[in-house]
């Protein structure tokens, strides 16, 4: 059953991870001045290395033949090279990754512990005024912009990963309260109150395990979220991420480059929730 | 109504109200610039000073409030019936087409939101007219903004496609088209306002978001992108604090929807 299912995921990532390669080469073939090159303005160059450069491109208008050539490409490790930075993709994404990886990752957990302290004593504490007092502050972070949270970091000098954890805080607090809550007006939650069980054991033993496959899930789509936040806060603040390399290369029109980088968030974020969705299975069925 | 939902109401009516007297309230323009006072503190001729090119802030506040307020709705209106046209469609039709439109639908899902506006906006050109860029932004906004909606709609559409009443109206000899629009499409107008009134804070937010890293709106036309673009250049929040104006409107409209269609979301979700 779940080998199944991890199959199924496994063949809908790989489905989609393509398409998403596809469509992303689609978009910058159709999108107008890809034909032209600065590189051809140098007056330094002559007709013949003119000639080169407008041959190389050439070899990119078959779109479909030049998607092929580069996922037969990828599977020997080659990335092909970035147009606007004239470096290998593969290179530049290995410098890149830890960058963003880390500062995501960084990022979630505190936006996810900031969440389930916040969610976890509320439901715990049931005081109206501190409800309302989280419900405001994650509120009014969602209200702010992304990027305005990140200027704003870069003002303040505050480490990226919090300009992350600010920018995905308020989703997570507002699922993982509304979880709780739901969890907590449950009718064995209130017969285990009736019995006089303490708030330490009705929480751990009672509430938590009823909401936690879902936060599970929920923690799978907040992946995408911090790594859609790191775009912002990588670019305003200059940290050489991916985000940032993946705005750049949007900017540029750098097809290999914007190829290879929506690959790699798309595979990363499916996964993310393929994963969350497999453990979430998991977890229900332990407790059946 | 509670009384927190009808002083955002009135809050947005206010804001509405406002920046629809835009013309009255800063007959300069927001394009006109005051070459004598440029960069300048709040005075009585410039209430919230002037940018650094002499233009009157409060006159690019209250026009670019209002571009965000007139094409949010109209975004979020295209995106609505995208959702309705393909979600709805796809659950009623149910087989290979739900199938297919749920793959599109994930595919866009898988990606974060603002990467993909970032790579379809950057796509598109980017030295056009201010009036173009607009329509450009919001347009593209609406077109990438049905994803969600539509899988809310296609699972909606497809419990209603097995409902009683349109068994009874398929048994009565309605088919096709005319059961979809007479029949499918109505029952799914709640799911489709909440869906409408969501969209909204969020097209809001997101033009900001593409308007700070450059991709928004263009010059000379203001938005809330583009005015909050002047923070980048700050040194200290204490320096300037009128710079932080609409920021603080924004967040003023943005709390407003949310208090708004608080019980919205829970439709559209």
């Amino acid at each position: 059953m779940l080998a199944r299912r991890i199959a199924r995921h496994g063949i809908t990532l790989v489905a989609i991870v393509l398409l998403g390669g596809f469509l992303s080469a689609l978009l910058v073939r159709l999108a107008p001045g890809f034909d032209a090159d600065e590189a051809e303005l140098d007056p330094h160059l002559n007709s013949e290395s003119i000639q080169a450069l407008r041959q190389a491109r050439a070899e990119q208008h078959n779109i479909l033949r030049f998607y092929l050539h580069s996922l037969e490409h990828a599977a020997h490790g080659d990335l092909g090279t970035s147009i606007s930075l004239n470096q290998p993709v593969a290179a530049l994404l290995r410098q890149r990754i830890p960058v963003t990886l880390r500062m995501a990752g960084m990022g979630l957990l505190l936006s996810w512990a900031a969440a389930m302290a916040l969610a976890l004593s509320a439901a715990w504490l049931r005081f109206q005024t501190y409800d309302t007092l989280a419900t405001v502050i994650s509120g009014t972070l969602l209200c702010i912009p992304a990027a305005v949270l990140a200027l704003l970091s870069v003002l303040w000098n505050v480490p990226g990963a919090i300009a992350i954890a600010l920018i995905v805080f308020p989703r997570d607090y507002r699922y993982a309260r509304n979880l709780l809550a739901k969890a907590y007006s449950m009718p064995h939650i209130i017969t285990a109150r009736a019995k006089g069980l303490s708030e330490w054991r009705i929480l751990l033993w009672h509430a938590v395990p009823v909401a936690a496959p879902q936060l599970l899930a929920v923690a799978g789509v907040t992946v995408s979220l911090a790594l859609g936040a790191a775009i912002p806060v990588e670019a305003l603040c200059g940290f050489a991420g991916v985000g940032q390399l993946a705005w750049q290369a949007a900017l540029a029109r750098d097809l290999p480059l914007l190829m290879n980088i929506t690959i790699l968030v798309t595979l990363v974020t499916l996964l993310a929730n393929s994963s969350a969705d497999v453990i979430g299975s998991l977890v229900r069925n332990q407790e059946v | 109504m509670s009384a927190g939902r009808r002083v955002a109401c009135a809050v947005l009516l206010l804001v509405a109200g406002v920046s629809l007297a835009a013309n009255w309230l800063a007959p300069g323009g927001y394009a006109k610039q005051y070459r004598e006072a440029t960069d300048a503190p709040p005075s009585r001729q410039h209430w919230l000073g002037t940018d650094e090119i002499g233009r009157d802030r409060f006159a690019r506040v209250l026009y670019g409030t209002r571009i965000s307020l007139l094409l949010a709705p109209a975004a979020a209106l295209l995106s609505t019936l995208m959702a309705a046209l393909i979600g709805g469609l796809a659950g009623y039709l149910g087989g290979v087409w739900a199938r297919i439109a749920m793959a599109v639908t994930d595919l866009f899902l898988s990606l974060p939101w603002l990467f993909l506006l970032i790579m379809v906006r950057a796509l598109m050109p980017l030295n056009v007219s201010p009036l173009f860029s607009i329509v450009v932004t919001f347009f593209m906004l609406g077109l990438l903004g049905w994803t969600s909606a539509a899988r809310v709609l296609c699972a909606s559409s497809a419990t209603l496609k097995d409902s009683d009443f349109v068994r009874q109206a398929r048994a009565s000899g309605v088919r096709g088209a005319r059961l979809f629009w007479i029949h499918v499409l109505p029952n799914l107008k709640p799911v489709l306002y909440a869906q409408f009134w969501v969209s909204i804070p969020v097209f809001i937010l997101s033009e900001a978001n593409l308007g700070i890293l450059g991709l928004g709106v263009a010059e000379p036309m203001p938005s809330w992108g583009s005015l909050l673009k002047e923070l980048e250049g700050l040194v200290s929040v204490g320096e300037e604090p009128w710079k932080f104006v609409p920021l603080a409107l924004l967040i003023v409209v943005v709390t407003s929807f949310q208090l708004v269609l608080s019980n919205q979301e829970e439709v559209a979700v």
